[in-house]
């Protein structure tokens, strides 16, 4: 990659926490309706990071009144006010696409025994 | 006329104030002194000729070399001249301070070379059914009529040689600049592969 990309794209990186799939954490993410601003919630578990540097992405998965909910955000949005990082989860995998076909009890990530 | 001669760098991304992203070409341009100002009453057109690419003097041939000398110009690479009426004048220098966020840019590069491709990659000809004991998966099909004019057309879109040609994007808008390090960021894409020469010019 060319010196003046990776300037580029090194200016916007944001202090971010450490976090992986399997992790439980909020994403507090900023919404703007009208003029005013308030911050929106979304919990839930990572199910898979992907990208490099500004590029990258992860995306969160939860169930909504019984509905599977994902949501994908750039993890250097100027829009994400913070991430806070909940249960550690203890998962084998970087991708965790197998949670969509599972529902309830089953549908969970064991936690790191520390 | 504003206009001024960059190397397409690659693209990346941009987070706005609002938080969306935009997809940005990076072009490294400028800066490029004038070498000559063509006019109406002694070239019988108005212009304006860039260089760009500071060389050493042993990769510019001998006229050149000379063209260069008569306006005070370090020997470059590149020459191109642009049409239109300018207020700049010999020896001065154009950098990307001339482009601003926000304008409206037309960019000539040269595309990507495809290499000798079939009609349904050149021309976006439909294929045929690729089932059912059929052979014309990308076939031409019909090139013409029969016993008159027993010939084909002349213009027939065929397979050949496709890409590695001039093409201008027009419609395109500067997003920011960086003075420092003569940097204009493009919303959206640019003809060319990364390293190739560009043309950037203000589009109306």
């Amino acid at each position: 990659m060319s010196t003046i990309i990776r300037d580029i794209e090194q200016m916007q990186l944001r202090e971010i926490p450490a976090f992986k799939a399997g992790d439980t954490v909020q994403v507090h993410f900023r919404v703007i309706e009208g003029s005013r601003q308030r911050v929106q919630v979304f919990e839930g578990i990572v199910i898979k990071r992907q990208g490099h540097g500004v590029r990258e992405t992860f995306t969160v998965r939860k169930q909504s009144f019984g509905v599977g909910v994902e949501r994908t955000f750039p993890v250097h949005s100027p829009k994400i006010d913070k991430i806070v990082v909940g249960a550690i989860g203890d998962v084998s995998r970087a991708k965790l696409y197998y949670l969509r076909d599972k529902v309830g009890k089953k549908a969970r990530v064991r936690e790191k025994q520390r | 006329m504003k206009a001024i001669i960059g190397k397409k760098v690659g693209m990346t991304q941009l987070f706005t104030e609002d938080g969306a992203v935009v997809a940005v070409t990076v072009i490294e341009a400028g800066p490029c002194p004038v070498v000559q100002v063509k006019s109406a009453a002694s070239d019988g057109y108005d212009a304006v000729q860039l260089a760009y690419g500071a060389s050493k003097p042993k990769h510019v041939n001998k006229p050149e070399t000379g063209h260069l000398a008569k306006a005070g110009v370090a020997p470059h690479r590149h020459l191109k001249e642009f049409r239109g009426t300018t207020d700049l004048s010999v020896g001065e220098a154009v950098t990307v301070e001339a482009f601003g966020p926000g304008d409206h840019i037309k960019i000539t590069g040269t595309s990507r070379g495809k290499g000798f491709a079939g009609t349904v990659k050149r021309h976006n000809f439909a294929r045929g059914p690729v089932t059912h004991g059929s052979h014309n998966v990308r076939g031409p099909g019909s090139i013409g009529q029969s016993a008159w004019p027993s010939r084909v057309w002349k213009g027939i879109r065929m397979s050949g040689h496709m890409g590695a040609a001039q093409v201008t994007q027009k419609g395109l808008v500067v997003v920011d600049r960086d003075l420092e390090r003569n940097v204009l960021l493009v919303a959206g894409t640019v003809p060319g592969a990364p390293g190739s020469l560009v043309y950037v010019r203000e589009d109306h």
